[in-house]
């Protein structure tokens, strides 16, 4: 078996020989080919048949693209909106205006902090209630001048803490929810990274429910039902497992809409494909729900949600 | 799930096993008790005045007219969508609560009037996998609340639950968003939704339908959060956390309830409360 980091020296190998090849005019192009091929085996190997908790580590991994990432490369004219008016300005949920190739949307996203300084502030993605009270803010505003929505789904969970609690987190979820589900505007929701309970949820209530490859989505993180349930923390790949948090298992299950694929290792491998790929699943999508008459889609979205659920009949 | 156990301020005892004995302890005040006097006391201790768990039927009984309850649960019972096992297979869980309980899932519903005022009223049980929200009792929610715009009746309901159920995975935590959908129809239709939370409400029920009620009202002893001390301990550092956190005088001190009701008032300040809406209601 490869890891990571024998797929990372074996790349520069073939870097090297490369150099040498135009550099010393030795013809080395049979070996390079021969080592590319290897190379490529052996990414297939450890990647393609990920298990669920290794796909937990690749939704978590520091390299990975965050949203501010994703609207920077997709969208025109990002204009970011602060506040919920109420009692501040959350950075772990970011709103704003954009273009989506000259058309007009509004974002609403989770980011993480890229360092230590940024995730002050930040909070590894965590938004508090003033971050639900803001995207409900600016949804609102969308809604009210016809502009589609998406939003970017990338966070371990809502920020938990006494301050969380004191300013009603799971009043400004439920609120964010009810809000979702009757905007009259066009929606789209993607999970980039992590899509964690509750928290992300909130701005997950769509048209169109989409997830990156290596993304995950979950009642629970991992380590909290190996806690709960296993009471024993280190059992995170069975709880990772048993909970069916990745993209295939959700697609599966009818849970989801689509999943947009990544490149072999993950999005941080080739972020502009990653990127381009969801532009194109964004667009797509947007074109076919702006198509659809307002009562309709919301028609659609309401079947949607009303229908969720696995049970049968008894006696 | 339930994570809030173990919190020294709870006034609230869950007894989960039952047992033929005519004699029980109060936790509380560590007095004996006669049972029945308990129980014909709304579950209150008759020496302190703490409160014993009530079970959804007696909860109903506590507050509806005589004679006036007719259930209209769905006669359904969740699936296993995921072959979900932990230490124990979810579907031995799901049957061993069955028994235990005599109930289907966490929830019943039922037509049912209060001070001669028609409602739909749904209550959940704590004892059914610690009252957690599944496909069962969301889809059990949102037949409650249509039944209630097809009656043009309020919605009442009364929470105990330590959140979404983990077994389903997001299956369960859609079901925040199936009942927050279904939930905002009834504004639509002008009927008024009375959301009571008792011991505890929490997680993802906090998070989305009980928090959703026109009217909020706390039980007298309702411990009322989205994450507790564990998961707070868990994710950032330890916190110094207050002694009343998550009370009903924590949400209430910081606005997220209308009141504090005491067990043995809840069904008159019911009747008080709807009599201000149901003129709208034909």
């Amino acid at each position: 078996m490869s890891d990571e980091r024998t797929l990372d020296l074996l790349e520069a190998k073939i870097e090297e020989l490369r150099q040498m090849n135009s550099q010393n005019g030795i013809d080395l192009s049979h070996e390079i080919r021969t080592l590319e091929k290897k190379l490529e085996r052996l990414r297939r190997d450890l990647f393609e048949n990920l298990s669920d908790w290794e796909r937990v580590k690749t939704a978590r991994h520091p390299k990975r693209p965050y949203a501010l990432d994703y609207i920077g490369e997709i969208f025109t004219d990002f204009y970011e909106l602060h506040g919920d008016r109420i009692s501040g300005d959350d950075q772990a949920l970011i709103t704003g205006l954009a273009r989506l190739e000259g058309r007009r949307i509004a974002v609403v996203a989770q980011q993480k902090g890229r360092s230590t300084a940024e995730n002050k502030e930040r909070l590894f993605g965590m938004p508090r209630p003033r971050g639900y009270r803001k995207a409900r803010r600016v949804m609102c505003l969308a809604d009210r001048f016809g502009i589609p929505i998406v939003t970017l789904i990338d966070t371990p969970g809502a920020y938990p803490g006494l301050e969380s609690e004191e300013e009603n987190i799971g009043g400004a979820i439920a609120e964010s929810l009810r809000t979702m589900a009757e905007l009259r505007v066009p929606t789209i929701a993607v999970v980039i990274g992590e899509g964690g309970s509750g928290g992300a949820l909130a701005i997950g209530v769509a048209d169109c429910v989409m997830m990156l490859e290596n993304s995950i989505y979950t009642v629970i993180s991992p380590e909290g039902a190996a806690a709960i349930l296993w009471k024993d923390k280190d059992r995170v790949k069975e709880a990772a497992a048993a909970l069916h948090l990745t993209a295939p298992h959700l697609l599966k299950l009818g849970l989801i809409d689509g999943v947009i694929p990544e490149p072999l290792g993950g999005a941080h491998k080739d972020f502009e494909r990653t990127a381009a790929a969801l532009k194109r699943e964004l667009e797509r999508h947007l074109s076919e729900l702006t198509d659809q008459v307002t009562d309709e889609r919301m028609a659609a979205r309401y079947a949607r949600y009303r229908s969720i659920g696995r049970f049968h009949a008894v006696e | 799930m339930a994570i809030f156990k173990e919190r020294q301020y709870l006034r609230v005892h869950v007894d989960k096993e039952p047992d033929d004995s005519l004699w029980m302890k109060c936790k509380s005040c560590g007095e004996l008790v006669f049972k029945r006097r308990v129980r014909e006391n709304n579950n209150i201790c008759p020496k302190c005045g703490d409160y014993f768990f009530l079970t959804a039927a007696e909860r109903i009984a506590s507050l509806v007219d005589e004679g006036s309850y007719e259930e209209i649960s769905k006669p359904i019972a969740s699936d296993d969508p995921l072959g979900f096992a932990d230490s124990r297979a979810y579907t031995d869980r799901i049957e061993d609560a069955q028994s235990k309980t005599g109930m289907r899932d966490a929830l019943i519903v039922g037509r049912a009037s209060i001070g001669a005022i028609p409602i739909v009223i749904a209550v959940m049980d704590f004892r059914f996998v610690g009252g957690s929200m599944g496909s069962v009792m969301g889809e059990q929610i949102c037949h409650g609340i249509e039944t209630a715009i097809e009656l043009e009746r309020p919605f009442v309901l009364i929470s105990s639950s330590g959140g979404a159920r983990v077994q389903e995975g997001l299956f369960s935590l859609l079901q925040m968003a199936k009942t927050a959908a279904v939930r905002a129809r009834l504004s639509d239709a002008g009927l008024p939704f009375i959301s009571v939370m008792t011991y505890p409400t929490s997680g993802g029920v906090q998070a989305s339908i009980a928090s959703l009620g026109d009217l909020i009202i706390a039980e007298r002893g309702a411990m009322i959060g989205f994450a507790g001390r564990r998961v707070i301990d868990q994710t950032i550092a330890e916190q110094e956390l207050p002694q009343n956190f998550q009370t009903d005088a924590f949400a209430l001190e910081h606005g997220q309830i209308d009141r504090v009701v005491k067990r043995e008032d809840l069904r008159d300040e019911l009747v008080l409360l709807l009599s201000y809406f149901v003129e709208t209601v034909r």
